[in-house]
Formats: C-alpha cells, sequence, structure tokens
C-alpha cells in the first residue's frame, strides 16, 4: 500500500489542487497524479473522476479525450474508482442541463435540476444553487467506515442524480426532495458532495477510498 | 434534516497578511491568513472568505501563494473577493484552490463580465458581492442603491433589481453588505436582506454591521439569508465560532 499511485483525472474543467491536496493530506505515502495521461491512469491503483461547471463542456471534454472510453476500462478492471460531483454526474445516462446532454451511462439513472419552486416540507421556499453543508443519511459501505450516520458534507449543485437502481444508492440527502448523494456498484463509488471540503467527514471518506479493496 | 445556515468569518488581506488584526492569544502568527484560517477551521467555522485588499500588482502573486497554501492545508470552501478584474484573475485564483470568486466593481463596470465569467467556470463559483445604501429621496420611497469604491461611488443602480440581474448571469451566490451598517456593530440592515433575499433564487450571505450573537440569529431568522459574514466580532475574540453556532441553534436555527 505504501508505494500505491492514485490518478486524478484531468480533462480541463476547473482546479484540482483541493482534491489532489485532501488526498496527499490523508494519503501521505502514496503518489498523487493528476493527469490526462491515460497510461498514468491504467497504471494507476485507484482512480479519482472530479468534475466541476456545466455538464455540456465536461462531457465534450471527456469525449474528446475519449475518458468516457478510459473510464470504463478503469471500472472494469476492478480498481476502486471515485466520482466526485459533476464526476458522479457524468456517469450517468443522462443530464437534463444545458437542453440534455447524453453522459458516459456506467450507471443508470437521470441528473434532474433542482426546479425554481422547490420547497421544504414545511413550504418554505429554497435557494438553488443547493449550497452548504446537509446531511447524508448513508448505507453500509467501507467508504461509510467511521463516519457518523446523517455526517454533513459539503454540497454545491444544481442538478442532482436520480438513480436508476435504488440498490446502487449508497447514501441519501433531503433538499426540498430526497436525492441520491452517493452510488454504488463493485468497485465503482460516486459522491455528490465534495469530500475534499468536508472537513473531518469528507477527509475520513477519501481515507476510507485510499484503503478501499473496491469490494462492497 | 436540512441544510445548515452558514458562519463566514472573513478575513481582510493585504500582501499575503491579514490586516485589521487578529487576536488569538494562542496563535504562533496571527497575520499568517492560514494560520487564522484553520484556527477558524478547527473552530467549525463552514467556509473562510479571503477579502484582498492589496493594491500592487505584484502583491497579488503574493495572495495566490497564499490561497495555494490554505488550499492545501484547511479542507473547507474558500472564496476569495477583491481585485477580480479579468477572467484570468478568476482562473489564477481557482487554480491556486479558491472555491469561488467574489466579483464587486467589475460586475458593474460589466455586468456581462459575470455572464461570460459563469459561463466558463460555472455559476457555482461565481459569488457576486453587492454594496448596497439607503437612499432617502424626497418625494419617493427610500430605496436601496449599489455604490462602488468602498461604498463612496454612487451608481444609481437599484439594488434589488442589480440582485436580480446578477443572479440571471449566471451569479451562484449574493455577498450582500449594508455600507449603512458596514463597521457600526449595530447589526445587519435586515429589511434590506430580507428583500434582496426574497428577490433572487439563489444563497444569500448577510454582510455589514454584526455586533452580537443575536445579529447573526437575527440575519438568518428576519433576513432570511443562508449565510452570516462577520469579522470582527470573532477576530477579537468576542465571540468563538461555538458560541455563536450554539446560540443560533438555540434560536431554532439548524447549524452544522
Amino acid at each position: 500500500m505504501s508505494s500505491q499511485q492514485i490518478a486524478v483525472i484531468d480533462y480541463g474543467m476547473g482546479n484540482l489542487h483541493s482534491v489532489a491536496s485532501a488526498l496527499e493530506h490523508v494519503a501521505p505515502q502514496a503518489q498523487v497524479l493528476v493527469t490526462s495521461d491515460p497510461a498514468q491512469v491504467s497504471a494507476a491503483d485507484r482512480v479519482l473522476f472530479p468534475g466541476v461547471g456545466a455538464i455540456r463542456d465536461c462531457m465534450a471534454e471527456i469525449k474528446r479525450l475519449k475518458f468516457d472510453t478510459l473510464l470504463r476500462e478503469q471500472v472494469a478492471s476492478g480498481k476502486p474508482v471515485l466520482g466526485v460531483c459533476v464526476g458522479m454526474q457524468a456517469l450517468m445516462e443522462s443530464s437534463e442541463e444545458n437542453d440534455g446532454v447524453d453522459c458516459i451511462g456506467l450507471l443508470p439513472g437521470t441528473v434532474r435540476f433542482f426546479g425554481k419552486d422547490l420547497r421544504d416540507e414545511a413550504g418554505q421556499k429554497l435557494k438553488v444553487p443547493h449550497m452548504g453543508w446537509n446531511q447524508v443519511h448513508h448505507t453500509h459501505h467501507p467508504l461509510w467506515a467511521d463516519i457518523e450516520q446523517d455526517a454533513r458534507f459539503y454540497f454545491v449543485h444544481s442538478f442532482y442524480v436520480e438513480a436508476g437502481n435504488p440498490e446502487q444508492v449508497a447514501g441519501t440527502c433531503e433538499y426540498g426532495k430526497t436525492f441520491s448523494a452517493a452510488l454504488t456498484q463493485d468497485n465503482l463509488f460516486a459522491v455528490q458532495f465534495h469530500p475534499e471540503k468536508s472537513h473531518t467527514a469528507g477527509l475520513q471518506l477519501l481515507r476510507n477510498f485510499v484503503g478501499w479493496s473496491g469490494k462492497p | 434534516m436540512a441544510l445548515a445556515k452558514r458562519i463566514i468569518p472573513c478575513l481582510d488581506v493585504d500582501n499575503g497578511r491579514v490586516v485589521k488584526g487578529v487576536q488569538f492569544v494562542d496563535i504562533r502568527d496571527a497575520g499568517d491568513p492560514v494560520e487564522v484560517a484553520k484556527r477558524y477551521n478547527e473552530q467549525g467555522a463552514d467556509e473562510v472568505t479571503f477579502l484582498d485588499i492589496t493594491a500592487s500588482h505584484e502583491g497579488r502573486d503574493t495572495t495566490v501563494h497564499t490561497v495555494e497554501r490554505m488550499a492545501s492545508e484547511v479542507f473547507i470552501p474558500l472564496t476569495v473577493g477583491g481585485g477580480i478584474r479579468k477572467i484570468e484573475d478568476i482562473r489564477r485564483m481557482l487554480n491556486a484552490g479558491a472555491d469561488k470568486v467574489g466579483i464587486n466593481s467589475a460586475a458593474v463596470a460589466n455586468p456581462d463580465f459575470v455572464k461570460a465569467a459563469a459561463d466558463r467556470f460555472g455559476a457555482q463559483c461565481i459569488v457576486v458581492a453587492i454594496d448596497a445604501k439607503q437612499v432617502n429621496l424626497e418625494g419617493e420611497a427610500p430605496r436601496w442603491e449599489i455604490f462602488t469604491h468602498g461604498g463612496r461611488k454612487p451608481t444609481g443602480i437599484d439594488a434589488i433589481e442589480w440582485a436580480e440581474r446578477m443572479t440571471a448571469n449566471g451569479a451562484g451566490e449574493i455577498l450582500l453588505t449594508s455600507m449603512d451598517r458596514d463597521g457600526t456593530r449595530n447589526g445587519f440592515d435586515l429589511k434590506l436582506t430580507r428583500a434582496i433575499s426574497d428577490a433572487v433564487s439563489v444563497p444569500v450571505i448577510a454582510s455589514g454591521g454584526v455586533g452580537n450573537l443575536q445579529h447573526l440569529a437575527d440575519g438568518v431568522l428576519e433576513g432570511g439569508a443562508d449565510a452570516v459574514l462577520a469579522a470582527s466580532i470573532f477576530h477579537f475574540g468576542e465571540y468563538s465560532i461555538p458560541e455563536a453556532k450554539a446560540y443560533m441553534r438555540e434560536r431554532g436555527i439548524e447549524m452544522r
């Protein structure tokens, strides 16, 4: 484990400094590579797939660089893969954002808009983007080890994942509706929140990812 | 289960040093923004904001390095405002590790700048900072107007219309400062905060005038703010973040 390599896939969408720093913080022995080189990604022991910004631009770059195929290969190889934020959304079949965008389709489900008139149970208007610290109700999974039930994580997003397979939902969050905060299938795990910005609980999730075998 | 309201300490940073003195007695270097941010992080601050007041171009490089150090050590969201005028300024700050940038005067000078910035980097990282001041003209209902240059320069722009326009242009959040209240310690301008919060669909951070914990809670409960920003009450050790959170929780506000 001491010399393991963790590849953070760089497809030119935003800053990866924070997520790389957080991984280095929890895994000082590991080599964290922010890379757009498919050979480096393939050689890595585990892969983090981030994403920020608009899905149309993200998917355009992912497809141009053939990272959809690369990611499929990584997942098929059995190594642990973690999708974060728009990285999670890109794994789904499609998104409503930007008038509809086809995504990678590694996980069944759709990415939907929270809506302009989002309200809580008491009828109070909710702001979009969903921005700030919200609670995640999680299942049993190695990535939640040593994380309290209903711990808070930092979210910032206007679109949410509607899972196609309820058995893949590893965590839910409430914001005007119940949405998937985390999904998993075999060696693939994906989260809507930003673990690299979620202080103790977020760093613990990354620590768990760094030590994860890829089995549920 | 609900989204927590946020408490955001704000640091004024000049050439990589905290100004308006932070007075944590047990901190090694109270002038180092990273040390101060770490302390606030340990205390449970929900985010940290750096207001960069560096005048010189060279000084901006120092700010970039400060942001880089902060992003390597403090794992909560960081907003950097002050002096953000070009797409290149935003790119530099985000690449250094800032999560959001605050745009103020540059938005007033060119409202399309916000649109270009949101298109390029996503609305989630574009905070439009609004400095508003009440104007009372004879024969007219009082209203709030946007001021620039630290509240010295009126623009004639109505604050509510401006907030709506900036949101339409892609602002993901509004940082609202009452220039009438800033530095007074008399509390937020709650009417202004409520008017802006009701007018826009994005989160609003209330700022300007906090003198005690009641003011923070009022900003949320009466002003409808999603987050509250304060500087001096935390910097001078009058109140700690945990005290503020305990008080707000007592008032029925969801906190982290």
